[in-house]
């Protein structure tokens, strides 16, 4: 049997958050730093989605069928193209239209929602999916949680959503001796099937493609074909997952992360040993070979591979709590603007930048954060969620009172 | 007049209490010349004559410049603090250090020296080469008495008299021990106690500050005067900033660092956020302690109505004060303390530590101990539901600080001149 390579990319851009004082609060209750959203998402498109796109299309055309990917496009990235690059849209139209390339579902914020409620964590898993189907025609089967956070209890969340399909962290505290190259199954479902990340492959493009002190450096399309081999020769599935800006962004296209790109179909596929598939593919056509507890959640950030990057010191903590206590009341109100503030709040981004990690991934983080300190993300999200709560409040006021007269008529005629 | 620096460019209160002294000085009949290492030019002189150090060339005669650099030998090693040194390198560097400084003050001799006026790394070499400047400023002029403000300056002014003969009046704003607590900088320390020493005057700017003068210092209390500072408001004007949050606002508005109890703030904060929910907090500056205090109220769980704006510059500062209802200064020791005045002069009551200097000439204000940090959440709490007190606190405290003009406390600084002189 041909060992199947599943590759699947991550899309997503936060919406960041402009310099909010405390003088804004109650004064200006726009948040965000649209010329650094666009600034950032027009040269990520110009760097990566848009070349990056023409590159795939072109390799799914040139290998008829045979070259294979999947994307998880979240939410927050999709509106954001949406306002500043419409074309990038288009481009992964025409990838949805080769019937080669599947669409994951998950968080529509790209939050962690599913760490802490499971009502709002389901409701924006339902609102991705409805979008991802208005957009690109096809319904996902197969989800993927924010970072690749995942534990029994979120696999029997979105179990209930009709997923069978999960992919996460082939994280080694998980594994112990096991391989990540293979199907497993969430013991309280045989029938969800789990795909993990094989973390050293993945890194190794993600990561190391252009650290010149590497040993292995440099990397071709010939040189990672044949690692693949070597995952073991039973192994049946070998998961590539890694950010989508992994291509032109993260690794500029001067290291030659292109023609890596464009050159390993036609080393994996002319190998004769392996075949692309996407990852609904992949679980319909490997059987489970047993089951993966995960009572502990995993995800695939940092050494850890667990939730600490997002929810590993007291400012994180409070930051969220105080975001989540908002979600009863914001459920009653039904109000669009405090709905979609609600869901960027979330997005997982605004707590990674509170990390104080800086020591074991500190380069990782760096790279990702527009503030010098945490100190100072922290104090920026809490005055934007100070005003975002004042106006939740009123809302709520407001509601109540609409529904006052109706109590008192009641009163009046008993 | 020996001072560090002058409006518009300071980066503490010294200059602004300079400013305002010198023109309570000149309402009083007193003709000051202002000596500053480094002055920009644009420095208001109608009051002064402002001499720049930077422009006096030294022309003393130190025949040995060894037995200088003995005599001021403290002076140079703290500026050369460098960690990971073995004892071995440490004493090369110093001894190349004190090469290039004997080298630099041969050059130096008989021209100028180019002061930074700021509080830089090589501190101590510029208080020294301002001392020399001292010297030679009191060698050219004709005064009567030497006035030197806070240990930067003293140093100086002992020069100033050695040469002169003319009586030292040493001005205390802060000690060592309000700069960093128990821990304190030893050659600093020295410097101002050879200052105190050597004046004929030492003039504090509280009793509190009195007090450290005596018992730590040992000066004889005999010679120790209180001239409370007074405070200048002239040239500012009203700032319209409409307010925003509907809930009251509490301010805590300086230099986070150990000195001004930050942490018994937000305790206090904690402690009426429990009882009431119509308040926001806010705490405006930066300092060591900034990050450990935004865990402080993280941990806490009132983030949400605690506030940090970071460092606040002009206009913010008056902007902060007009959105306040209440000021906090919880300082657990403050020589004087000139922000409550600036509150309570915007309308703001304060609530201040007994621990301030500031806290001996208010009467509007309500005095609490730095530590009791119930005693500061009743008086916040208060303040913020009881329009009573806070409408009185407000009315009388403006009135208060409207009193407390700079042309009394110069009197009183002039009475000091004049017992000096007749003494002499």
């Amino acid at each position: 049997m041909k060992k199947t390579i599943c590759l699947y990319f991550q899309v997503h851009q936060p919406d960041r958050l402009r310099q909010y004082r405390f003088f804004d609060i109650c004064r200006d209750s726009h948040y965000y730093d649209d010329f650094a959203n666009r600034t950032i998402l027009k040269r990520v498109a110009q760097t990566c989605y848009l070349p990056a796109n023409r590159l795939l299309s072109e390799l799914i055309r040139k290998h008829e069928g045979a070259f294979r990917v999947a994307f998880s496009i979240s939410g927050s990235v999709l509106e954001q193209f949406e306002r500043y690059a419409p074309e990038v849209i288009d481009s992964f139209r025409e990838l949805a239209d080769t019937g080669c390339v599947e669409f994951l579902c998950e968080t529509y914020y790209h939050s962690l929602a599913s760490l802490v409620s499971g009502k709002e964590f389901k409701a924006q898993v339902i609102k991705h999916r409805d979008t991802i189907e208005e957009y690109f025609g096809v319904v996902p089967a197969a989800f993927r949680n924010t970072e690749l956070i995942y534990s029994d209890d979120i696999g029997s969340m979105v179990y209930d959503l009709g997923f069978r399909t999960v992919l996460t962290e082939g994280a080694k505290h998980v594994l112990g001796w096991k391989s990540p190259d293979f199907v497993y199954n969430n013991p309280r479902h045989k029938d969800q099937k789990l795909l993990l990340r094989n973390f050293s492959l993945s890194d190794d493009i993600a990561f190391r493609f252009s650290d010149n002190s590497w040993k292995e450096w440099p990397v071709t399309a010939e040189k990672f074909t044949g690692w693949l081999h070597g995952s073991g020769e039973n192994d049946e599935v070998v998961n590539l997952f890694m950010d989508y800006e992994t291509f032109g962004e993260h690794q500029k296209p001067a290291t030659g992360i292109f023609d890596f790109l464009a050159y390993l179909p036609e080393a994996v596929l002319s190998d004769g040993g392996f075949e692309f598939l996407t990852p609904s593919q992949a679980t319909a056509k490997h059987d489970s070979v047993g089951d993966l507890e995960v009572a502990h959640t995993v995800s695939w950030a940092d050494e850890e591979r667990d939730v600490s990057a997002w929810l590993g010191n007291e400012l994180q903590n409070e930051a969220f709590s105080k975001l989540y206590a908002l979600e009863d009341k914001i459920a009653d109100i039904k109000n669009e603007s405090i709905l979609s503030d609600f869901g960027k709040l979330q997005e997982s981004d605004h707590f990674y930048y509170m990390c104080t990690k800086f020591f074991s991934d500190g380069a990782v983080h760096k790279y990702f954060n527009p503030y010098d300190t945490p100190y100072e993300a922290f104090i920026n999200y809490m005055n934007v969620l100070s005003d975002f709560i004042v106006r939740v409040n009123d809302a709520a006021a407001m509601a109540e009172n609409d529904a006052a007269p109706t109590k008192t008529r009641r009163h009046g005629r008993r | 007049m020996f001072g560090w620096e002058f409006p518009p460019h300071i980066a503490g209160g010294l200059g602004t209490a300079c400013y305002g002294m010198t023109k309570g000085l000149a309402e009083n009949g007193v003709e000051v010349l202002f000596v500053m290492p480094s002055a920009y030019g644009d420095e208001d002189q109608s009051s002064v004559k402002i001499i720049n150090a930077s422009d006096v060339s030294c022309n003393v005669a130190i025949e040995d410049i060894d037995e200088f650099f003995e005599k001021v030998k403290f002076l140079r090693i703290g500026s050369n603090m460098v960690p990971y040194l073995s004892p071995e390198e440490f004493e090369e560097t110093v001894e190349e250090e004190k090469e290039r400084q004997k080298k630099e003050f041969r050059i130096q001799f008989g021209s100028k020296y180019r002061f930074s006026g700021k509080y830089g790394k090589n501190l101590m070499e510029e208080v020294a080469r301002y001392a020399a400047v001292g010297a030679e400023v009191a060698m050219e002029n004709d005064f009567d008495v030497i006035h030197a403000h806070d240990w930067l300056t003293y140093l100086a002014g002992v020069a100033a008299k050695n040469v002169s003969g003319k009586p030292l009046v040493i001005h205390v704003h802060a000690t060592e021990f309000d700069r960093s607590g128990e821990n304190i900088n030893t050659e600093v320390y020295r410097i101002e106690k050879a200052g105190m020493e050597a004046a004929d005057r030492v003039i504090t700017v509280s009793d509190l500050t009195r007090n450290i003068v005596i018992n730590k210092y040992g000066i004889n209390p005999g010679k120790v005067v209180t001239v409370h500072n007074a405070v200048d408001f002239e040239g500012r004007g009203e700032v319209d900033m409409p307010r925003s949050v509907k809930e009251k606002v509490v301010t805590f508005l300086g230099r986070i660092t150990f000195q001004k109890g930050p942490e018994y703030f937000i305790e206090a904060a904690a402690l009426v956020l429990k009882k009431c929910d119509n308040v926001r907090f806010v705490m405006a500056g930066s300092g060591d302690m900034f990050n450990r205090c935004v865990r402080h109220v993280a941990k806490l769980g009132i983030a949400d109505r605690f506030h940090f704006t970071g460092f606040l510059r002009g206009a913010d500062v008056y902007k902060m004060f007009a959105l306040s209802d209440v000021y906090v200064m919880p300082s657990v020791s403050e020589p004087f303390g000139i922000s409550p005045l600036e509150a309570m002069k915007t309308n703001v009551p304060a609530i201040i530590s007994k621990q301030s200097g500031v806290a001996e000439v208010l009467k509007y204000a309500i005095k609490v101990d730095f530590w009791d940090i119930n005693a500061m959440a009743d008086a916040i709490y208060a303040l913020v539901n009881y329009p009573a007190i806070s409408a009185m606190a407000a009315r009388c405290g403006k009135d208060e600080v409207n009193a407390l003009k700079w042309t009394a406390a110069a009197a009183r600084i002039k009475k000091v001149y004049e017992e000096v002189i007749e003494n002499d």
